[in-house]
């Protein structure tokens, strides 16, 4: 069970205050009309599954309901970092430098 | 004072951890017997001669007790003397003894002295080689089924209570600088150091007494007997106020971020039952800065042949039942030995003035402390051999003796027979690395010690003493130091000093590395040599199974079982790796290592579920006015955590009755319903109007203040997921409401899109569910009765369809809303919660004169069916957008942004042709009701599988039209009107019905305008 430094609360808490919400930085397209299906269909439902570093999106649902990125090791369940939205992490997987 | 000892003939004289002053009576087997206070329920079947404690799996060949922790393969138990306190498979070896101790063994069916399973048992061992739950039972099923209740029964894995278990559990959430798992010398020396520096330690150890080896040691530390030096540091650390010691504790798991389980044995140790209001057991959920494993190490017996006849036992358990029980589990002592460290097992032996025949050594020259102190005594060392086998069914009655060969692979001499009743085996120890695994990291094996140690891991965890391989009480001390000054280190905490206790200097010679002995037979031929005992998993099945193909240890494990009992293979995992990799012509760390999972013992399902379970499994919502849905007789339904009324039966009406009469009075007169669980959402800011238009389907940049409109709300692929009526209280003030069950998933809704997306609008969200009581009075005569509890003007003129307003509803604050779910004349009245059972009672009150009707969940699913109207989750399933329900006047495709599920439900697959839509279903025989779920089908007489179109998924009987309504999907539906469908039902019937509007009563809408 995961402990997890909430950077709204600026406090660890447990993982069951928390909420995993999927892979972070999916932005919406700003024009979705503008959009073919496949496009639309990229940002709906293709998410990555990497075996290491990845930045997912959490909530403090039992807490102060603030969304915040995690960077995690999938493989070691590692938490690397955690951010606010809007920000970007510091800690990325090497292929992505 | 002298006791009477005479039924208890292993029992020595004097010595041990037992107050002989305490004699306690216990039951095993249905028979009475005596042993004393500081026993386990182990060392009191052993004091009192019981040699079988159980008849093995496949081959009901009959056990005994072999260890002397938690590592005990055969020794499982069932405790309770009544059917609720039953507790299955625990280890007699791990349980403390107390008065009226009920115990029975788990296997050995139906009695583990008489072979009555003999026969049956050696047609099942034939029946059962490795693998054989593949080769032998998957096909035919059938036989599978047949075989397996028969094998669970008679290999006994334990039975639940039939009744509930009268005791409570609990669970407790801690924190602490370290955690340290074992108090043998290593743990004992890492808490005095941590606690002296003023850190929060929690030490736990799964005995009943801390000191782990000191315990049944004759070792000196400081010059005094080691079990002093124990008492001493115990009784220094209970004086800190900061550390919590946990004896009786099992560390059963060690999961990530340094979050460590213990279960802890409060009162099932010393009772059947918890005395009045105390815990039974107590889960610890344990947060730990630094995680200290000092858990030491499991003694591994030799493989050789009949090892598992009873007598048969590890070295170090006897100097065990010697020392700290002041038991000596027999009379004539054969030792066989890969090591020095084994031989003190036969020197407690001799200085128990018991019989030592031999000590069997596999080496041709051992030299050392421990050898010297045999050679002194005179006990007899045969070297260079091993025990090929021992002899005796229910007890050891001898050994075959025969030289080995250098590698310890062939037989090279000339067998010897000896008689002996107890033979005892030590191979060397492996390392406890299980909870070192929990977490993910792989054993590393260390050929110096000839054993696996923990690997590389991202916890913060330290390890100290024989886990480490340092075996010798010195190491372990001074290793115990070392890890509590790192973790103080990291923690800040400056160290205090400690000093070292000083131990006896031991010289040990070096072991060999050997497992498995041979014998003159080939290993298939051989007499069984047992690598897991509580599998059944021979060295030969090991060797057959790797004959067969099998390379990776994991599959030779599965293949053959071996590991995968209660105990998890602790005995025996080493030596049948070893022995595969023999076979496999590798080496061990080649062969592969060995994983453990939580838990590390069995840990009962009262500890996992602690407190919460009869009414505190869940919790239960419920609204201001339960109590008088209670006093009225309401039967409940769940939806979510809430309880709501569901129908409210009168006398002896069965629940269509009182459907019909809820659904009757309220189209006629007026019926109320307790509509407080419906999901309501404060939204305010000025981009709050501009938020609604994103997440609605439908367009809000007009509605004015004082006027509710009905939404849905889609997800990015344009599925219908929620919907409900929003209300605009001020120009930037809006009130949502949300189906019962989804109010929390769209509050998360709103709040992903605001945060994530558009946090440049300035709007903000709160749930306000619980804030107020809201009742829908709903039928011709509502106005009336509102009318009769406020001075408002609530007629048409002042107050029309989908207005809402603020008046005072029996003498209190009330937002009234004029929505309408039942198609009837309706207000919703909301007033602060608190209000709301005073609200509630004074309708009442005046309600008498409209024949006021209560109404529950079903009532309002009958009456919002007959008006066609959707409830989300039930009429939808998140594969149909708005158009599918045929709802696209609740769509706005022109509104400047592009809301959430626009785009989605554009897409090719959206757009197509005969997708399912949502539509009305007329029976053709009134009085028939579909079944919610049947599938339709255009043409009943087509083969099977038939072409399906479409699923009913609301349907009723409707008293009000005196006939059936339903709603379903059906292809291309909406397109369909006046076509007919078929549902052929389970039972063979086949229900016509025509395709209609879902609209089935007042199509205008009259009747809410008036
Ligand atoms: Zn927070």
């Amino acid at each position: 069970m995961f402990h997890i430094y909430c950077p709204h609360c600026c406090e660890y808490r447990e993982e069951e205050e928390f909420h995993a919400a999927g892979q972070s930085h999916i932005a919406r397209p700003l024009d979705p009309d503008a959009c073919t299906d496949k496009e639309w269909g990229e940002y709906m439902y293709f998410r990555a599954n990497p075996r290491g570093i990845h930045h997912e999106l959490w909530v403090h649902a039992a807490g102060c309901r603030k969304f915040f990125n995690i960077t995690r090791n999938t493989q070691t369940y590692e938490i690397k970092e955690v951010y606010k939205v809007g920000e970007k992490p510091s800690v990325v997987a090497d292929e992505a430098k | 004072m002298t006791q009477d000892l005479s039924k208890q003939s292993n029992r020595l004289q004097e010595g041990g951890r037992i107050d002989r002053s305490k004699p306690l009576t216990f039951t095993y087997n249905g028979k009475q017997y005596k042993g004393f206070d500081g026993d386990t329920l182990a060392s009191a079947l052993l004091a009192n001669g019981v040699d079988i404690i159980g008849r093995s799996f496949k081959y009901s060949r009959p056990r005994g007790i072999v260890a002397a922790g938690a590592e005990e393969p055969n020794a499982i138990m069932q405790i309770g003397s009544t059917e609720a306190t039953q507790i299955p498979n625990v280890r007699a070896t791990q349980q403390s003894l107390y008065a009226g101790l009920v115990a029975s063994s788990t296997n050995g069916w139906p009695n583990v002295e008489m072979d009555l399973m003999g026969l049956v048992g050696k047609i099942g061992g034939k029946m059962m080689p490795p693998g054989f739950y593949y080769k032998t039972f998957m096909y035919p099923k059938s036989m599978w089924e047949t075989y397996e209740s028969y094998i669970r029964k008679a290999a006994g894995l334990g039975r639940a209570p039939k009744e509930n278990d009268p005791d409570i559990y609990d669970k407790m959430n801690q924190h602490c600088d370290l955690l340290i798992v074992g108090a043998g010398p290593a743990g004992l020396m890492a808490a005095l150091t941590a606690a002296r520096s003023g850190a929060r330690v929690i030490i736990a150890d799964e005995q009943s007494e801390f000191g782990g080896s000191l315990l049944s040691s004759k070792e000196m530390l400081n010059g005094k007997p080691a079990a002093e030096w124990v008492k001493d540091v115990v009784q220094e650390l209970s004086g800190f106020d900061d550390v919590l010691m946990l004896p009786n504790s099992q560390v059963n798991g060690y999961h990530d971020h340094n979050f460590l389980t213990i279960q802890q044995h409060c009162t099932d140790q010393f009772a059947d039952r918890a005395p009045n209001g105390q815990i039974a057991q107590r889960l610890h959920r344990v947060r730990a800065k630094w995680v200290v494993l000092a858990t030491g190490a499991h003694e591994r017996p030799l493989v050789y042949g009949n090892n598992d006849v009873p007598g048969c036992m590890v070295a170090n358990a006897v100097s065990t039942y010697i020392n700290r029980y002041g038991v000596a589990p027999g009379k004539d002592l054969v030792l066989m030995t890969s090591n020095d460290n084994a031989y003190r097992a036969a020197l407690d032996w001799h200085d128990a003035g018991r019989n030592v025949v031999a000590i069997v050594d596999s080496r041709k020259n051992p030299q050392g402390t421990f050898v010297d102190a045999a050679r002194d005594r005179g006990i007899s060392i045969i070297v260079g051999s091993g025990v090929i086998e021992a002899h005796g069914s229910k007890r050891v009655s001898g050994v075959s003796i025969a030289p080995l060969n250098d590698a310890g692979d062939a037989v090279v001499g000339p067998i010897i027979k000896m008689a002996a009743d107890t033979v005892a085996t030590s191979g060397g120890w492996s390392p406890v690395i299980h909870l070192s695994c929990h977490t993910g990291a792989r054993p590393v094996w260390n050929d110096e010690i000839l054993g696996f140690t923990p690997g590389a891991t991202y916890q913060k965890q330290l390890t100290a003493g024989a886990i480490n391989g340092a075996f010798s009480t010195a190491q372990a001390l001074s290793e115990g130091v070392k890890v509590a000054s790192d973790a103080l280190s990291q923690l800040g905490l400056a160290k205090s000093d400690v000093a070292l206790p000083e131990t006896e200097v031991v010289e040990e010679g070096k072991a060999m590395a050997l497992f498995h002995i041979p014998h003159t037979k080939p290993t298939s031929k051989a007499p069984k040599q047992f690598v897991d005992y509580q599998n059944d998993v021979t060295a030969a099945g090991i060797e057959l199974a790797c004959r067969e193909g099998f390379e990776s240890i994991e599959h030779v494990k599965r293949y053959t079982a071996m590991g995968f009992g209660t105990d998890q293979g602790k005995l025996g995992n080493i030596n049948g790796m070893a022995i595969a990799a023999k076979m496999l012509n590798q080496t061990i760390p080649q062969t592969g290592t060995t994983i453990f999972r939580p838990n590390y013992t069995p840990v009962t399902f009262g500890a996992i579920a602690g407190r919460d379970c009869g009414e505190l499994f869940d919790p239960e919502r419920y609204t201001a006015m339960h109590a008088w849905h209670v006093e009225h007789g309401a039967k409940f339904e769940d939806v979510g955590q809430w309880k709501r009324a569901w129908y409210y039966p009168k006398g002896n009406e069965t629940m269509q009755q009182a459907l019909d009469r809820e659904c009757l009075a309220t189209r006629k007169s007026v019926g109320i319903l307790d509509a407080s669980t419906l999901g309501k959402i404060d939204i305010q800011g000025k981009d709050a109007r501009e938020f609604l238009g994103r997440v609605y389907t439908n367009a809000w940049a007009k509605l004015p203040v004082g006027k509710c409109r009905y939404g849905l709300m889609c997800g990015e692929d344009g599925m219908v997921f929620d919907d409900g009526v929003t209300s605009c209280l001020a120009e930037n003030h809006f009130l949502m409401t949300t189906t019962s069950g989804g109010a929390a998933r769209v509050l998360s809704w709103l709040e992903i899109y605001h945060q994530t997306e558009w946090p440049e609008l300035e709007v903000y969200f709160n749930s306000v569910t619980d804030h107020w009581s809201t009742m829908t009075i709903s039928g011709p005569n509502s106005r009336k009765l509102l009318e009769k509890l406020t001075d408002y003007d609530v007629s048409k003129e002042n107050m029309a369809f989908m207005d809402w307003k603020p008046m005072t509803v029996a003498g209190v604050p009330a937002r009234v809303f004029r929505i309408s779910f039942t198609g009837e004349l309706s207000f919703e009245i909301n007033v602060q919660a608190n209000y709301g059972l005073h609200v509630w009672k004074a309708l009442f009150e005046h309600g008498e004169e409209f024949n006021l009707t209560p109404y529950g969940t079903e009532t309002m699913h009958i009456l919002r069916a007959e008006k066609g109207f959707i409830i989300a989750g039930q009429d939808t399933d998140g594969s149909v957008h708005p158009f599918d329900l045929g709802m696209s006047w609740a769509v706005s495709m022109q509104k400047p942004f592009s809301f959430i599920g626009k785009r989605g439900m554009q897409r090719e697959d959206c757009v197509r042709e005969n997708r399912k839509q949502l539509v009305g279903l007329k029976t053709i025989d009134p009085k028939a009701v579909l079944p919610e779920g049947a599938q339709g089908v255009l043409d009943p007489k087509a083969p099977v599988p038939m072409p399906m179109v479409g699923h009913v998924t609301s349907s009723y009987w409707s008293a009000n039209l005196n006939r059936s309504v339903a709603m379903g999907f059906v292809k291309g539906g909406l397109n369909k009107m006046g076509e007919r469908v078929f549902y052929p039902l389970a039972d063979g019937r086949v229900i016509e019905a025509e395709i209609c509007s879902p609209v089935f009563l007042d199509p205008k809408g009259e009747r809410q305008n008036v």
